[in-house]
């Protein structure tokens, strides 16, 4: 027996807190009768709105077009008509226009025929997944196109494939992997066409075994090339830096990308858009949200329409209970508190927390104890990183104390014993700093 | 949706794990509640009083200081930790205006000056210990016979310092009497546990005396199992790592093994290793001062660095200086380096081929 694979320096172990919605099966949201759907919901240039208020939308139409090298297109999740168009601030407090779509009583069956993609040349795929404005889904939502674009002197020797959702509380890709695996296995199958990929692994982690199996039987059952992975459980190895560290044991170098040591690495959820889209032609407009925290009546993973605001998802999980404190987008680790239940979901929205008051703990100054120096998964100094730029040294902690290393995962502040605010210090540090 | 409560918007993380600057103190307290017990019973109730009036004066300093800069920060444990640590380092007969000048001396210039909880170099509990060492050597290096070691013999020669009295056993060794006769002398093997184990594992009695915690010495560094203890309890709750105390007691070891009978005349490998690990405070220092958050450094390979240096000394001192307090000044020795060893010693970043991070290193 060989050790169970994980990436070596630094990481937590928050308490995974999935029970919440890990045995609620997805369900679909009934159509709310509005949508908000923002033109910037891709790491990147927002998109270009090709709707005028008044224009009436289809289900899965274009209505903003992507914008510069990395951006992408938006469509629209439903037939309607365009209300408005007016500004919004993101969770991630980025602010943009964005649709409000009033929702058609009738909306269009799904029934497709499914495409054998099988028959498609490598070039069709790639098209495909542009034309449906596939970005990764794991959070960081960078366009799908750009990072399958691979130069010609590089190529791809591993495509790894990220189930690891190694954030606390979220559940939406383990119930993908449990109700959709033979899809996403596809959709990773066609991604690696698409790459042109020699290897294909997928990282699970393995606190989700049931997940691992199922996948597994169903690799072994068709014959598929893809090597599923368990995971030895530790944040924040959803992190491509962690997670190629782990599964194939590189590492990549500040400043590189995966495709610098021959891998490229997708979320899992991305990979059944992908599935979607090339099969059933069908845009990226909805996508599975875990709702849940101990803060909501009924947690349940819930597949949604982009544009959903967040009232909406509450209410359909029965609202808030306890003394919720905050509403985190995305998982608790890296997420965005946001206070305005009116916020629309975007395609990077992978849960919506309703998280209790926590016991409050005074801050001391720093101990110097070095808990955030082991942590620290890049290898970094964090509490030198905090005294620089609390000193307003910026110069010292970008250059020599290498700040814009730091992927703000949060793993230092979450052992931090004196409760500094090292990440949020590192955030307004890197502002700072590249304005200088 | 009807009403809505107001929500907290911060940065991320959300979550945070269960610790914090107090609860460390706390626990390292209570880390050394055995060492404490038994010092108390080895040397009788006035131990108590001199452990209570270090920590009182100790957090009393804290307290009026605080509102000098009108906060007030004995919430945090740290001067109460602080206050403990000097007590324990008492004789157990010294005047109670000893503790009390060491706490103040602690608290007041060595942690305050320099701008409080985390910002001093040297450790405050230490830096107390040796400021009244050096002002108040007799009353400092006068030991009482322990309690066990009365019983087992009246009139034992409590009043020698137990290091010294090894190194002329070790020396009576070349000179026809051995150790054990010379030890028993003195009264060791004292308990009945002492002498079985001193019959079973063969180890000199003095040696296993130091290690139950029979001989004389300051109030709460005469037992290494007692403080093991508390040790191994601060490893399991993540409080401390390995690398200090590993590294510390394994340096001073092996050098004391390979040197240390240089000075007896006895040639290399013959130092007697296990006694010096095992008394004069070396476990205390490595396990509890040694591992003194503020003033060592952060990096997990800057810790045992800082572990082997402090080994070295205290074996410097020890074996061929004539210094008391090899411990403590070997710790403070190495408190001074710190700062530089945190500027050179970096984690090796992620994805860096070199095994040491190297860039140009401002701290
Ligand atoms: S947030 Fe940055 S500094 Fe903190 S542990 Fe993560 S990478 Fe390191
Ligand atoms: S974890 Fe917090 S208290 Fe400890 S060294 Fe880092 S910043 Fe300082």
């Amino acid at each position: 027996m060989h050790a169970v694979p994980t990436f070596r320096k630094g990481g937590v172990h928050p308490p995974d807190h999935k029970v919440f919605s890990r045995e609620q099966e997805i369900v679909r949201l009934p159509l709310p009768s509005e949508l908000v759907v923002a033109l910037s919901q891709h790491m990147g240039a927002p998109a270009k709105p090709l709707k005028a208020k008044g224009d009436t939308v289809e289900r899965g139409e274009k209505i903003g077009e992507s914008v510069g090298f990395i951006s992408a297109d938006v469509h629209s999740p439903v037939n309607g008509t365009i209300k408005e168009i007016k500004t919004v601030t993101l969770p991630n407090s980025v602010q943009c226009d964005a649709f409000v779509i009033t929702v058609d009583e009738k909306q269009p069956g799904d029934a497709s025929k499914p495409i054998d993609w099988r028959k498609l040349k490598k070039e069709e795929l790639f098209a495909s997944i542009k034309e449906h404005g596939i970005v990764g889904l794991g959070g960081a939502t960078f366009p799908a196109h750009v990072k399958f674009t691979v130069p010609r002197d590089k190529k791809v020797e591993y495509f790894v494939v990220n189930g690891v959702e190694c954030e606390p509380y979220l559940t939406s890709d383990y119930r993908l992997m449990m109700e959709k695996g033979k899809e996403t296995l596809e959709g990773i199958l066609i991604a690696a066409k698409i790459l042109e990929a020699e290897k294909i692994i997928v990282g699970v982690e393995l606190n989700k075994q049931d997940a691992i199996d199922h996948l597994k039987e169903i690799v072994k059952e068709k014959g598929w090339p893809i090597e599923v992975v368990g995971l030895k459980v530790k944040y924040p190895q959803g992190d491509e830096k962690q997670l190629l560290k782990a599964a194939i044991n590189r590492e990549i170098p500040s400043g590189k990308l995966p495709l610098d040591v021959g891998a490229v690495v997708s979320n899992i959820g991305t990979c059944y858009a992908i599935y979607e889209a090339i099969v059933y032609k069908k845009s990226l407009y909805e996508r599975i949200i875990s709702v849940t925290g101990e803060g909501i009546v009924n947690p349940k993973n819930i597949l949604a329409p982009i544009g959903t605001k967040v009232s909406d998802l509450l209410e359909f999980c029965g609202g808030l209970q306890g003394d919720v404190e905050k509403l985190v987008s995305g998982g608790p680790m890296m997420g965005f508190a946001f206070f305005d239940t009116e916020t629309p979901v975007t395609k990077g929205s992978s849960g919506i927390l309703a998280l209790h008051a926590r016991k409050k703990v005074r801050r001391t100054p720093c101990i110097s104890c070095g808990k955030c120096v082991d942590a620290c998964p890049i290898g970094l100094m964090p509490t030198l990183l905090y005294k620089h730029i609390t000193n307003l040294n910026y110069e010292v902690a970008m250059n020599s104390l290498s700040l814009l290393d730091c992927k703000e995962c949060g793993s230092c502040s979450y052992v931090c014993p004196a409760h500094l605010p090292l990440v949020h210090t590192f955030k307004t540090g890197k502002k700072m700093g590249r304005k200088k | 949706m009807t009403e809505q409560p107001l929500m907290i918007v911060s940065s991320s993380p959300h979550l945070h794990d269960k610790s914090s600057t107090a609860n460390i103190m706390w626990h390292v307290s209570l880390a050394l509640v055995p060492a404490t017990l038994w010092g108390i019973y080895l040397f009788g109730l006035y131990s108590l009083v001199i452990i209570l009036v270090s920590i009182g004066s100790a957090v009393l300093a804290e307290f009026l200081l605080g509102k000098l800069s009108k906060e007030c920060t004995i919430w945090d444990g740290s001067a109460f930790l602080t206050g403990l640590l000097v007590g324990l380092n008492m004789t157990p007969s010294v005047p109670l205006f000893i503790p009390i000048v060491a706490s103040i001396f602690a608290i007041f210039v060595a942690k305050w000056t320099f701008g409080g909880l985390g910002a001093n170099w040297a450790n405050p509990a230490l830096s107390g210990r040796i400021f009244v060492f050096f002002s108040f050597t007799t009353y400092m290096s006068s030991f009482t016979t322990p309690r066990t070691l009365l019983k087992a013999m009246p009139d034992a020669l409590g009043g020698a310092t137990p290091l010294g009295f090894v190194k002329t056993a070790i020396a009576s060794g070349s000179s026809g009497m051995t150790s054990n006769e010379l030890l028993a002398q003195a009264g060791y093997p004292a308990t009945e546990l002492a002498r079985k184990l001193c019959a079973v594992l063969g180890i000199n009695a003095y040696t296993i005396d130091s290690f139950l915690g029979n001989i004389a010495g300051s109030i709460g560094e005469v037992s290494s199992i007692l403080l093991l203890i508390g040790g191994i309890y601060l490893l399991i709750r993540k409080i401390i790592t390995w690398h200090i105390p590993v590294t510390y007691l394994l340096s001073s070891a092996v050098l004391t093994w390979i040197f240390g009978g240089l000075p007896a005349g006895l040639g290399m490998f013959h130092g007697a290793f296990f006694p010096s690990m095992l008394s004069g405070g070396l476990m205390f220092g490595a396990l509890f001062m040694a591992t003194d958050y503020v003033t060592s450094p952060l990096s997990s390979k800057g810790k045992a660095v800082f572990g082997i240096g402090c080994g070295f000394f205290t074996f410097l001192f020890r074996t061929f200086g004539s210094m008391p307090e090899a411990v403590s000044v070997s710790i403070l020795m190495m408190n001074i380096i710190t700062p530089t060893i945190d500027r050179y010693i970096r984690p090796r970043k992620f994805g860096d081929k070199k095994l040491f991070a190297k860039k140009e290193a401002v701290a």
